[in-house]
């Protein structure tokens, strides 16, 4: 699977690992039941959520991916989570105190629940972003019958985001140039401006990319070239993941 | 007109009568006529707004006229035969970024050919071949944007040479290329077995690389002569708008 290798983005991480050599559609699916089990276990099952974490992060070391790597990019759930931390100082019902504080049981048990499956989720969609780079991200889901319009779209991000964004610093430079430099709000029209006419650059180009398409035999479909696929036993391997948190999942219901 | 050139070799391309109208009015074509024999370099020359690209639109049926007929290899340009002619026809845009949409070289290079309803092998052999032709080939996996300029410019000659064309048509080839870049790309376009029209502003690599020049202006063809003779013909240039670049006298080129 080297086919994106111009495509490594910023989450990507190149390592040779058998994560790393797993076809992409196997590890999507992966890694969203795992995400699935992890949501639908219930909260005071904690040693479940115990065995998820140390499911994941087995994981994530066969793919050599650093802890710490791993541990300041999940802080992009900060933002998410930041009012579950409010739960137990405004839940009602029993409480506790803790160093001095009055804490809800019911609100300490909501943050409990949102922090670590939300945590647990993050840390899997990461492994599988470190593993897989983008262009092998569509294959897959291509592979998974996402559909075909969807696709297209995404490879065409994929292509032109870049290009884009190429034309909007030229933008940018050559409103520097002629001294805008907006310190105030209504100085921002400029902007909008610039926005609006890089929308209009891009239709444009969509129009002269078509006809380049039309000149290439296009007929209205993309040609499937893709005929590879993944197989049983790396099917298999993939859903290791999933299944051994099934089971975790399937103990903690039938104690609870 | 001096037709200069003599045509015996079987025909590439056969332009005869060729008119359109745009659909605000504006006659783009005014009755165009123009044969290209297997295996020439033509280059077409002209003025800003002059009917050239709107005349290689022509060539693949993307745009089609309301007078006049197009033939490729003898083969007519109507919607019946459009799969065929857009084998035949390979156009180079002059931005490399409209013809280079898929998210690596490699991927790109098949689109054509997969078009086609080539699959398997016969693919990669197909791209492999066109890579190669342009000297692209360590190149397949990676990414258009992280190409140099004249290097996606030449990954765009190869999607159009793994449709193995018969003539391949080319916007502007040498716009926005460095001096190397320009020599290399007239290295490996001369060195390919295809017949070849050329759409230039560039009087010199005309000059370079193609035997026989047209100008065309206000919609049809005005002249058809050898290149050498044509810039040597100072008020013919003027009358179009076309000029030299300052110190560059073909007289004095050797032969």
């Amino acid at each position: 699977m080297s086919m994106g290798a111009g495509h490594a983005h910023p989450l990507y991480l190149d390592r040779a690992s058998p994560i790393h050599r797993l076809p992409p559609e196997v590890k999507i699916v992966a890694s969203v039941a795992y995400t699935v089990v992890v949501v639908i276990t219930s909260r005071d099952a904690f040693w479940a959520f115990g065995c998820y974490a140390l499911l994941i992060l087995g994981v994530a070391a066969l793919a050599r991916i650093p802890p710490g790597w791993l541990a300041s990019r999940a802080l992009i759930e900060v933002p998410f989570v930041v009012f579950a931390l409010l739960l137990p100082l405004v839940g009602g019902g029993e409480r506790v105190t803790w160093l001095g504080l009055s804490l809800s049981v019911e609100g300490l048990l909501g943050a409990w629940n949102i922090l670590i499956k939300g945590t647990l989720g993050v840390v899997s969609s990461l492994v599988l972003a470190a593993t897989t780079p983008a262009r092998d991200l569509i294959i897959g889901l291509d592979r998974l019958r996402c559909p075909a319009v969807i696709i297209q779209i995404a490879t065409f991000m994929l292509r032109y985001t870049a290009v884009l964004v190429d034309e909007a610093r030229r933008m940018r430079i050559a409103r520097l140039s002629r001294g805008y430099n907006p310190r105030f709000l209504w100085q921002a029209r400029a902007l909008a401006a610039g926005v609006g006419s890089l929308f209009l650059r891009s239709y444009e180009r969509g129009e002269r990319v078509y006809l380049a398409m039309l000149s290439r035999g296009y007929t209205g479909r993309m040609p499937r070239l893709d005929t590879g696929g993944a197989s049983a036993a790396q099917w298999a391997s993939a859903l290791t993941l999933p299944v051994a948190a099934a089971l975790v999942a399937a103990t903690a219901l039938l104690q609870g | 007109m001096d037709d200069g050139y003599a045509v015996s070799a079987p025909l590439s391309l056969e332009v005869s009568g060729l008119r359109y109208t745009y659909p605000d009015g504006h006659e783009a074509l005014t009755g165009v006529d123009l044969r290209i024999a297997q295996g020439e370099r033509v280059a077409l020359l002209g003025p800003n707004g002059a009917g050239k690209t709107t005349l290689v639109l022509h060539l693949n049926g993307i745009l089609r006229g309301s007078a006049g007929s197009v033939r490729v290899g003898g083969l007519p340009v109507v919607p019946e035969n459009y799969v065929e002619i857009r084998r035949r026809v390979g156009i180079v845009f002059q931005d490399p970024d409209d013809q280079l949409f898929m998210p690596t070289v490699a991927e790109d290079v098949a689109f054509g050919p997969a078009n086609l309803g080539l699959r398997g092998a016969e693919l990669a052999a197909r791209v492999d071949e066109a890579l190669e032709a342009v000297g692209m080939s360590q190149y397949r996996d990676r990414a258009p944007h992280h190409l140099s300029f004249g290097q996606r410019r030449r990954v765009a000659v190869a999607t159009v040479l793994a449709m193995r064309p018969e003539i391949l048509v080319l916007d502007e080839p040498s716009s926005n290329l460095d001096p190397a870049s320009r020599r290399e790309l007239a290295t490996i376009l001369r060195g390919l077995p295809v017949t070849l029209l050329m759409v230039t502003h560039d009087l010199p690599y005309a000059l370079e690389l193609c035997h026989r020049s047209v100008v065309m202006d206000q919609g049809r063809i005005v002249a058809d002569a050898p290149t050498r003779q044509l810039l040597a013909d100072t008020d013919l240039l003027a009358q179009h708008r076309l000029e030299l670049p300052y110190g560059f006298a073909p007289i004095q080129l050797p032969q």
